[in-house]
C-alpha cells in the first residue's frame, strides 16, 4: 500500500512528444494575501497604525512556486481540497488577481468563467444579460449575435428571453448563465466548479457538450472541480495542489486517487483527548474515554489483498466486554457486515486490536468502518449486552476501494455473486 | 511591431465594448421602474430651479439684477449636479460593481468611466433643456457657443479626474464617502451658483471672489454660463483676474487631476479586486 501511495505522488514523466502549441504557460507563480490582523478599513485606524508602527496584517501565502504548461486542446484538471488555492490559481490564470512572483502566459483568447453569469442583472431582460454578458467577456454585439441562437437553444429559454431575469427561475438563470459560458468563442475555456448545474436532461446536454470539446484539438478547456469523475472523463492531463503547491502533476488517474486520499485524511484530532469541562467527545464517556478505528496503511486500496485496520480503546473495568465493527456502504448505502458479539477482548488498560478484513466479495467505492464497545452483563445471553462507546465520524475509518476493473454499480462483485441464466 | 499594435488594438478594443454595453445598462437602469421614466432626467434639475428660485431668488433675493440670472442659475444647477452625480457615483462605482471585479479581468477604469459617462448623458438632455428654455429667458446665443464644447470636455475630465481618484481612496477608506460628501456641500457653497459673484464682490470681499474663480469646477461653471448664456452678464476668470498667466491656473489644474486620477487608479486598480 505504501508503495502505490510513492508511485503516486511522483510526478508523472511528461510525454516528450508533445508538439502541439502551449496555450497557456504559468511560471514560477506565487501568491500571498495580506490579513489585516486589526481592522484596518477606516482612516483613524489606518493613521493609528501607522503612528504606532504597526503592519495591521499578516501575510498568507496561498501559492509557492507553481509551474505548469497547457497545450492546445488539452482538457486540464485543477484538483484540489477546500483551502488548497486552486481558486487564487484560477483567478490568476483569468488574470483577476497579479502573482507577485512569477508569470502567466497566455496564448489567445482565454474565456473565465469563476462564476456563472459576472454582470448579470435582475432587472434586465434574458436577452439584455446574454449581450452584456458576452460584452464582459470580450464579445462585441456582432459577435453576440453570431452566437445568440445557439445559446438560447442550448439553454432551451426561446421563449423566455424577452423576460426580466428576476422573473426566470434560478435553474433557468443557470442555465442561461451556463449555455453563455460554453457557447462562447474562446479559445481556452477556464471553468470553476461549474459542473453540478441543472436537471438531468441538461446535464447530459453539458455531459455530450464536454465529450465534444474533448475531440476538438483546437479548444482548450481548464476545469476546477471536486468530481473526481468528471476529472477521469474529460480530462487528459490534471494536477493536484494541496496547501499551494502542485503535489501531483500529469496523469489524471493518479491525481484523481490522490485527491480521494487527501481527503480520507481528514484533519486527524491530537492524540491524547483530554474532556473538555468533564464533557467526552461524542460517543464517549467516563466509562471508556478512548474508541478509535483507524487504518493500518492507506486507506485508498487499489490491490486485491485484506484491509487491515486497528481499533484503540480504554476500558478499565471488569465486566466481561466486546467490541462491534461495522462495515458500512458510504456509496450505496447500507450496512455490508458487521462483527456482532464475535470480538470479545480481555485486555483492559489502554489497547490496541487490530482486525483483518478481506475485501474481495464488494465492488470499488467508498466505505466506513465504524465501532462500538459493549459488555456483556452476562456473557451466557448475548442479548443482555449494553452498549458503552461508539465511533462519531471523525474516529470511525473512512476507506476507497479502488482497483481496476472492480467497478460496479451493485455492492457485489461478479466474483461473489451473478445470475446464470438457465432457460 | 505590427504585433504590438494590434494588441494595442485589441486592448481598446475590448475596452471600447465593455464601456459601451455599460453606459447602455447604466442608463437603462437608471429609470428602472420608475412611472416617468428618463423624464426624470429634465424633471429633476427643473423642480430642483424651481425650490432654489423661489428660496434663493424671490424671498432672499440673491440676484444681480441681470435679466438671465434665473436661466444662469438654472444651467449652473445642472452643471453642478453633473459634477457632484459624476464625482459621487463614480468614486462609489468601483466598490459597488466589486462583484465583476473579483469574478472577470477587464479594464476597471471603463467602470469609473461608464459611471461618469452616464452622468454626462444626463448632463446633455438637461444643457439641452437650458437652452430652450434659454430662447424664451434672454439667453444671448452667439458664436461663443461653440466654446462650450471644450469646456465641457474640460468639465468631463476634471470630474473623472476626481472619479478616479476617490473611486480608488474609497476602495480603501470608506470614509472618503462620507468627506466627500460635506466637501462637496461645501464647494458649492463657495461657488456662484445660488448668488451672483458679483454679491461676493459687492460686500467687499473682492479677494475671495477671485480665489472662487480660480477654482477649476467654478471656473468651467462660469466659463460655460458665460458662453452660452450671455457673454454680457456672466463674468469669467479672466475678467475677474488681472494676471493672465494665474488665470491659466484653474485649467491646468483640471489636467493635473485628470492626470493624478489615472496615476493613483492604474497604482492601486490592480489590487481592487484582493481588497473589494
Amino acid at each position: 500500500m505504501t508503495d502505490s501511495e510513492k508511485n503516486v505522488a511522483v510526478t508523472a514523466p511528461q510525454s516528450t512528444e508533445d508538439n502541439r502549441p502551449v496555450v497557456l504557460k504559468v511560471e514560477h507563480v506565487a501568491k500571498y494575501f495580506r490579513l489585516p490582523t486589526e481592522q484596518a478599513t477606516g482612516l483613524k485606524m489606518a493613521f493609528l497604525n501607522w503612528t504606532r508602527g504597526i503592519k495591521g496584517y499578516t501575510e498568507q501565502h496561498v501559492l509557492r512556486d507553481i509551474n505548469f504548461e497547457v497545450h492546445q486542446g488539452d482538457f486540464f484538471g485543477i484538483v484540489g481540497r477546500n483551502g488548497s488555492g486552486k481558486s487564487t490559481l484560477l483567478k490568476i490564470i483569468s488574470q483577476i488577481y497579479k502573482p507577485e512572483k512569477g508569470k502567466v502566459t497566455v496564448n489567445g483568447k482565454l474565456v473565465p468563467f469563476i462564476e456563472l453569469g459576472v454582470g448579470f442583472n435582475p432587472e434586465l431582460t434574458g436577452r439584455e444579460n446574454v449581450y452584456l454578458n458576452g460584452a464582459l467577456l470580450g464579445f462585441t454585439r456582432e459577435e453576440i449575435d453570431a452566437m445568440y441562437d445557439d445559446i438560447v437553444d442550448f439553454a432551451e429559454l426561446g421563449e423566455f428571453m424577452d423576460q426580466k431575469l428576476k422573473n426566470y427561475s434560478s435553474g433557468m438563470q443557470v442555465r442561461l448563465a451556463f449555455s453563455v459560458a460554453i457557447k462562447a468563442q474562446g479559445d481556452i475555456l477556464v471553468l470553476d466548479e461549474v459542473l453540478a448545474v441543472g436537471d438531468e436532461a441538461f446535464q447530459r446536454k453539458c455531459d455530450n457538450f464536454f465529450a465534444h470539446i474533448k475531440q476538438d484539438p483546437t479548444k482548450t478547456v481548464i476545469l476546477v472541480t471536486h468530481a473526481m469523475d468528471a476529472v477521469k472523463k474529460y480530462c487528459n492531463k490534471a494536477i493536484l495542489i494541496k496547501d499551494g503547491e502542485i503535489i501531483v502533476s500529469g496523469n489524471k488517474n493518479d491525481v484523481a486517487d490522490q485527491y480521494t486520499l487527501e481527503n480520507l485524511k481528514t484533519a486527524k484530532r491530537s492524540e491524547t483527548e483530554q474532556p473538555v469541562n468533564g464533557q467526552y467527545p461524542a460517543g464517549l464517556s467516563e466509562r471508556v474515554p478512548r474508541l478509535e478505528v483507524r487504518p493500518e496503511s492507506t486507506p485508498l486500496i487499489k490491490t486485491r489483498e485484506p484491509f487491515r485496520f486497528c481499533v484503540d480503546y480504554e476500558f478499565n473495568e471488569d465486566e466481561e466486554f466486546y467490541l462491534t465493527v461495522t462495515l458500512f456502504d458510504m456509496t450505496r448505502g447500507g450496512i455490508i457486515c458487521d462483527s456482532a458479539a464475535d470480538l470479545r477482548q480481555t485486555k483492559r488498560g489502554r489497547q490496541t486490536a487490530t482486525f483483518e478484513l478481506p475485501l474481495d466479495a464488494i465492488c470499488n467505492g467508498d466505505y466506513r468502518i465504524t465501532a462500538q464497545l459493549r459488555i456483556l452483563p452476562d456473557p451466557d445471553d448475548v442479548q443482555s449486552n449494553q452498549q458503552l462507546a461508539y465511533t462519531d465520524e471523525t474516529r470511525s475509518c473512512d476507506f476507497a476501494l479502488r482497483i481496476s476493473g472492480n467497478n460496479g454499480y451493485a455492492l457485489l462483485n461478479k466474483n461473489t455473486m451473478q445470475v446464470k441464466q438457465l432457460v | 511591431m505590427k504585433q504590438f499594435v494590434n494588441r494595442l488594438q485589441n486592448r481598446y478594443h475590448y475596452a471600447l465594448v465593455v464601456f459601451k454595453e455599460l453606459v447602455k445598462t447604466n442608463f437603462k437602469l437608471r429609470y428602472q421602474g420608475s412611472f416617468l421614466g428618463v423624464l426624470w432626467s429634465v424633471l429633476q434639475p427643473l423642480m430642483l430651479f424651481a425650490v432654489m428660485y423661489v428660496v434663493f431668488v424671490k424671498f432672499l433675493k440673491f440676484s444681480d439684477g441681470t435679466p438671465t440670472f434665473p436661466i444662469s442659475l438654472l444651467c449652473g444647477t445642472c452643471l453642478w449636479q453633473f459634477f457632484a452625480e459624476s464625482t459621487g457615483m463614480g468614486m462609489r462605482s468601483i466598490v459597488d460593481r466589486g462583484d465583476l471585479l473579483r469574478k472577470i479581468h477587464f479594464p476597471n477604469y471603463i467602470i469609473v468611466a461608464s459611471t461618469t459617462m452616464g452622468s454626462m448623458i444626463s448632463l446633455a438632455i438637461n444643457l439641452a433643456v437650458v437652452i430652450l428654455f434659454g430662447t424664451f429667458a434672454h439667453a444671448h446665443y452667439t458664436w461663443r457657443v461653440l466654446l462650450v464644447i471644450p469646456s465641457i470636455i474640460q468639465l468631463y475630465a476634471l470630474s473623472l479626474g476626481v472619479a478616479l481618484l476617490l473611486g480608488s481612496l474609497y476602495v480603501y477608506f470608506r470614509d472618503i464617502g462620507h468627506i466627500w460628501e460635506v466637501l462637496l456641500q461645501a464647494l458649492f457653497y463657495a461657488t456662484p451658483i445660488i448668488y451672483p459673484i458679483s454679491m461676493v464682490i459687492d460686500r467687499g470681499y473682492g479677494w475671495a471672489a477671485k480665489v472662487m474663480m480660480l477654482m477649476p469646477a467654478t471656473q468651467t461653471i462660469m466659463d460655460i454660463r458665460h458662453n452660452l448664456i450671455s457673454p454680457e452678464y456672466v463674468p469669467t476668470v479672466w475678467q475677474m483676474v488681472n494676471n493672465k498667466w494665474l488665470c491659466l491656473l484653474p485649467y491646468v489644474a483640471s489636467v493635473f487631476i485628470l492626470w493624478l486620477g489615472i496615476h493613483v487608479f492604474r497604482k492601486y486598480s490592480a489590487k481592487f479586486a484582493e481588497v473589494l
